[in-house]
């Protein structure tokens, strides 16, 4: 069961990834695509984490399904690692540095990101209610 | 599309449960599981996007084994959670070990995959 929910998650984050990365073409060379997919991915799967462990109780099936098989498969690291090499071959120096410094920097920056927007909701909902609008 | 998803499935999977064994099998001072993962999907997928280019595996087999498998099998959003897992708990020397090895070892690994198509 958990590893058909691994599969089922999987099957939907590569058609997604896959897709995504079609709709976001390159014209300048520069991979867009895979950069867009994997910080997202890394925001979403932060605050996904962070708020189940923290305040939402789902099954823990469904966790697998949407955590590690849709979010894992829908972001990439061979896809990133294989990008980078081809900008350093064709003397892109510059550009695949500038992109592994966005990938890194800003997956890290939206994974706090997403954590933080996780903890602020379970603080929120500790508060008594305001008034009312 | 769908060599693509079924490629996922089977990437997924296999992330899930390598993952699992080797994390029961290293000690757990880095995650070592999806750098392992990371790391030799880099590899294989270099030398199939050479193979690719250059004809010698077809289209569907790119899609199902590169772009579905493969992609699938790695992560970058568990790889950056983790990293900021490392980081929330004060271990900056760690999350700057475990980033920039992925990093430079994954080009450096696709890399090598790319060398042995070359020479295929």
């Amino acid at each position: 069961m958990n590893v058909l929910a691994v599969g089922t998650g999987g099957f939907i984050g590569a058609i997604l990834r896959y897709s995504v990365g079609r709709v976001i073409s390159t014209p300048s060379g520069f991979p867009f695509g895979t950069l867009v997919i994997n910080l997202l991915g890394c925001l979403f799967l932060a605050w996904f984490f962070t708020i189940t462990a923290k305040r939402l109780n789902i099954n823990a099936n469904l966790k697998l399904a949407i955590g590690t098989g849709f979010t894992g498969a829908f972001t990439t690291f061979s896809t990133f690692s294989v990008e980078t090499l081809n900008l350093l071959r064709s003397n892109q120096i510059l550009i695949a540095l500038v992109y592994v410094l966005v990938s890194i920097l800003g997956g890290i920056t939206l994974a706090l990101l997403g954590a933080k927007l996780a903890s602020i909701n379970v603080q929120g909902e500790r508060q008594p209610k305001g008034e009312t609008k | 599309m769908l060599f693509v998803g079924i490629g996922g499935i089977f990437g997924a999977i296999t992330r899930f449960l390598l993952g699992k064994w080797i994390t029961r099998k290293t000690p757990g001072f880095l995650p070592f599981g999806t750098w392992f993962i990371n790391l030799s999907g880099s590899f294989i997928l270099g030398l199939l996007a050479v193979l690719h280019l250059g004809k010698v595996i077809p289209d569907w087999t790119w899609l199902l084994c590169g772009t579905g498998f493969l992609g699938a099998y790695t992560t970058f959003s568990t790889f950056g959670y983790e990293t900021i897992q490392m980081m929330q708990n004060k271990e900056i020397k760690k999350a700057l070990f475990y980033v920039s090895s992925s990093v430079v070892l994954g080009v450096f690994f696709a890399w090598i995959g790319g060398y042995i198509g070359d020479s295929l």
